[in-house]
């Protein structure tokens, strides 16, 4: 797919307008290119590279809507040195951006079909764009349904937006945390334990999973248990990406690079080195 | 107790049971509502009934005397709620609240494990639920533990 922004890698400086708290360490950052730019082009499921001048440069999914181009919208979780200096960036400060990278959700390859959207923790804002999607389109699809899960209500992330999606009767959202205490009114207990609880045909059925490894790894499990085809299960790779080219070899799973052959495969195209340990 | 029968033939806990045996356990059934905020179980509570939940929402709870309820598991439509109720001393290990409007089928535990010792094909076909039950169960503790979506 080729890049919205001329030379893939160098950054162009982006302006911060908005920096919204999600959680205690995760930040959304709305950014405006500069003037005279063209709209950014992304497609959901891309990524782009985040440059704090002076400090570093990260992978970062795009979050935001890929039919409002005009700006665009990261979700970064205060972890590290860069991820650190991302959130703490304020209005109108300079970000550099690399991209877009990556191959997208297949979201346009299902028309007519059930798709089921399962995401963990800050999984959930890859996979946002993708819903932003289905839903601008949902006459073409079947049964649409969220699955999204976290430790505690605390770090759940877009709870506005996941709010105003359980209203919608044509979207059936799931949400659930490892723990709450007593005035939490919506489910406990795992991911893959609500698959039980949705709706869907197994042979028309797409699954778009993004989260921590070990919760894709028991999700796609159920999902194979319950008859969804391993080609229709998609799940976003998190590796070490730098270049965002395939030309550094920093995000080599096996044969694919994640920046380029990725962030989402297939599973039946990772499976091998998905449940392999030593990579 | 004939209206029973096809209710309990349609919860995921006991499909596939004969009529036979659907009809024993009908005699040990009944229709019961939670309103918000009931409970279902308590800890300590003797296990005079466990659930077949057909609608609503239920959480399971551990009390904590300095922070109140802690929600550790959410059971739902098709789910059986109350576990090792046939296990000594008989009785809960848990509290568990109606979240919402919880409509459910509670089983006399004593009345059906007399039932169970009277005809064991029922008993182990009961068995083979609850032992599916708790490994499924058990997993999902596991899953929690392990931090799923840590970071």
């Amino acid at each position: 797919m080729l890049n919205s922004l001329a030379d893939p890698m160098l950054p162009t400086p982006f302006r911060v307008l908005k920096v919204n708290r999600e959680t205690g360490d995760t930040f959304t950052l709305t950014l405006e290119p500069p003037k005279g730019a063209p709209p950014f082009a992304f497609a959901p499921g891309q990524f782009n590279m985040l440059y704090v001048f002076g400090v570093g440069e990260i992978p970062i999914s795009i979050s935001g809507d890929a039919d409002k181009p005009e700006t665009l919208v990261h979700t970064v979780r205060a972890v590290g040195a860069v991820s650190r200096a991302v959130c703490g960036l304020k209005k109108g400060e300079a970000l550099g951006v690399r991209g877009p990278f990556g191959v997208p959700w297949p979201v346009a390859a299902a028309p007519g079909w059930d798709v089921l959207v399962i995401a963990g923790g800050l999984g959930l804002a890859p996979v946002r764009p993708a819903v932003y999607h289905l839903l601008a389109r949902r006459p073409q699809y079947g049964n649409l349904e969220l699955i999204y899960g976290a430790r505690t209500p605390e770090d759940l992330v877009f709870r506005r937006e996941l709010e105003r999606w359980r209203g919608r009767f044509d979207f059936r959202v799931h949400v659930t945390v490892d723990t709450a205490k007593g005035d939490w009114r919506g489910s406990v207990g795992v991911v893959p334990n609500l698959i039980s609880r949705t709706r869907f045909d197994p042979a028309q059925t797409m699954a778009l999973i993004c989260g921590p490894g070990v919760m894709m790894r028991f999700t796609v499990q159920e999902l194979l248990n319950r008859g969804v085809k391993m080609e229709n299960i998609y799940v976003s790779m998190e590796r070490n990406m730098k270049c965002g080219l395939g030309l550094c070899g920093h995000c080599q799973l096996g044969p694919v690079f994640v920046c380029k052959d990725g962030p989402v495969f297939s599973y039946d195209r990772v499976r091998d080195w998905f449940l392999m340990r030593e990579v | 107790m004939e209206m029973l029968e096809p209710m309990l033939a349609a919860h995921p806990f006991l499909q596939g049971l004969d009529s036979r045996h659907l009809k024993i356990v009908a005699e040990c059934a009944s229709k019961v509502n939670f309103n918000a905020g009931e409970f279902l179980l308590r800890e300590q509570e003797e296990a005079g009934r466990f659930y077949l939940i057909n609608a609503g929402q239920v959480a399971v709870e551990i009390f904590r005397a300095r922070g109140g309820p802690v929600a550790i598991l959410t059971l739902g439509e098709g789910e059986a709620l109350g576990w090792l109720w046939f296990d000594k001393p008989y009785h809960w290990h848990f509290d568990a609240r109606a979240v919402h409007l919880t409509r459910a089928l509670a089983l006399d535990v004593k009345a059906l494990m007399q039932r169970c010792e009277q005809d064991h094909e029922l008993g182990y076909a009961l068995m083979k639920r609850y032992a599916h039950l708790l490994a499924v169960q058990f997993r999902v503790m596991m899953l929690q533990l392990v931090d799923f979506y840590g970071k």
